[in-house]
């Protein structure tokens, strides 16, 4: 394979070419496509702040090598929703109070969707479980907590 | 660095035959943590996500277990699976993250060879076979045998492990592990029991340079068990300090040497009392 491959992201293709074959996906959803909303930190999977969805699965972004994620379909919190049009759990995580210094919680809002997309009602230890992967150092989590609890509560309305 | 994206088992052959030294990667959550930190810079990668008949696993005319190396821990949590080895269920929720048991494989495990990995107490107890293939040949070779050392298998350059196979395990089975927290934790202990009546099995890892079987506990174990005797809380603890004997750890930055002594200890006692219990 020549050094130049395609990613599908949130629907539309991206040549990346002229790009270091060893690369994470996070760095070039960052760095080569401008795609910010993913954070990074730990670069190890510890932090869960770089989680995307590969072919439907949360993951962390850092610890895909980008070019392997040819022909997968990834999606990032860009995709999850916007300023104007917030997702549900977005929006819960604003009126809860979820939201500190912000970095974590891209990561935490595509957790947070993979776990009700799973399971539409989850026990406090199932949430527990799912944001295992997922460090916060601001809130504590009850706010966290708090917000997939409304989500959880709109959604079955 | 070049990479080829397998597609099939024939795919990666090829690419390994070719180059024989690349770096097989499967779900990354050990290479990319080395690659991202600039410790290993491969010069081929063969990729092997999309695999499909890597991630399959199946159940075996003669009741043994066929898992493919590519099958996400995810996917060993629930299921048909976790119905049939549920002390591989309960290894597997003891993974890191959701995100990290999204990617993470038995296959990754074996390859590694890390003696933290969290499956191989598990393949060790249950006596699972690994299957290597080639471009050219293929062949089965027992976990105990695989796994020579700390990060030290025998795969062959060329060679890629399409799976394992484990035994039928009649009777009760079960893992525990000892870390700092219950989610995104390197085992500083962990162990797998399988028993059948008195016959007991006891795997052990994080606790020498490879996984590690304890031959005098369950020797003692059976003994302890003849005729159908239930252990007593002396019996437990007493298993649980022979097996400790026949581990070998280390003082790292996890954990002391005594410390995980003392945990393989309790968590063996643990998990044969817990064998009685369901």
């Amino acid at each position: 394979m020549a050094e130049h491959y395609t990613l599908r992201v949130n629907g539309a293709s991206h040549d990346v070419r002229d790009a270091w074959l060893g690369e994470s996906l996070l760095y070039v959803l960052r760095e080569r496509l401008g795609l910010y909303g993913t954070k990074g930190a730990c670069e190890q999977g510890e932090c869960g702040s770089c989680t995307v969805f590969l072919d439907g699965a949360a993951v962390c972004s850092c610890l895909v090598l980008a070019a392997s994620a040819e022909g997968c379909d990834v999606t990032t919190i860009e995709h999850i929703g916007s300023d104007d049009e917030p997702s549900d759990v977005q929006r819960a995580f604003v009126e809860q109070g979820g939201v500190q210094c912000g970095f974590c919680t891209p990561g935490l809002v595509m957790a947070v969707h993979a776990l009700l997309d799973a399971n539409p009602s989850p026990t406090r230890p199932e949430i527990r479980e799912a944001i295992s992967g997922n460090l916060c150092r601001c809130t504590g989590y009850g706010r966290i907590f708090e917000a997939v609890d409304a989500a959880i509560r709109e959604r079955g309305a | 660095m070049t990479i080829v994206n397998a597609r099939t088992i024939d795919d990666a052959l090829a690419a390994l035959a070719e180059r024989p030294d690349s770096l097989l990667l499967q779900g990354g959550t050990d290479s990319m943590v080395q690659m991202n930190f600039g410790r290993l810079d491969p010069r081929a990668v063969v990729s092997l996500r999309g695999i499909r008949e890597l991630r399959e696993w199946r159940a075996l005319p003669d009741g043994s277990t066929f898992i493919g190396s590519g099958l996400p821990y995810a996917s060993m949590e629930k299921g048909g699976l976790a119905a049939r080895l549920p002390a591989l269920a309960e290894a597997a929720r003891t993974v890191g993250s959701p995100q990290i048991r999204a990617a993470g494989t038995l296959g990754g495990n074996l390859g590694t060879a890390s003696p933290a990995g969290d499956g191989l107490p598990v393949l060790r107890a249950l006596d699972a076979t690994v299957h290597l293939r080639s471009a050219t040949s293929s062949r089965d070779v027992p976990v105990a045998e695989f796994l020579v050392g700390v990060k030290r298998t025998l795969r062959a350059p060329g060679e890629l492990i399409v799976g394992v196979t484990v035994p039928p395990a009649p009777g009760w089975q079960g893992y525990a592990k000892v870390g700092v927290r219950n989610a995104m934790v390197i085992a500083i202990a962990s162990a797998c029991l399988a028993r059948d009546g008195s016959a007991v099995r006891l795997a052990l890892g994080a606790v020498a340079p490879t996984v590690v079987r304890c031959p005098a506990a369950e020797r003692a174990a059976a003994a302890m068990l003849a005729g159908g005797r239930r252990p007593s809380r002396d019996d437990a603890r007493e298993f649980g300090r022979i097996a400790s004997s026949e581990c070998s750890p280390i003082s790292d930055h996890r954990s002391t040497a005594a410390y995980r002594t003392h945990a393989v200890a309790v968590v063996a006692a643990r998990l044969l009392e817990r064998s009685f219990h369901g």
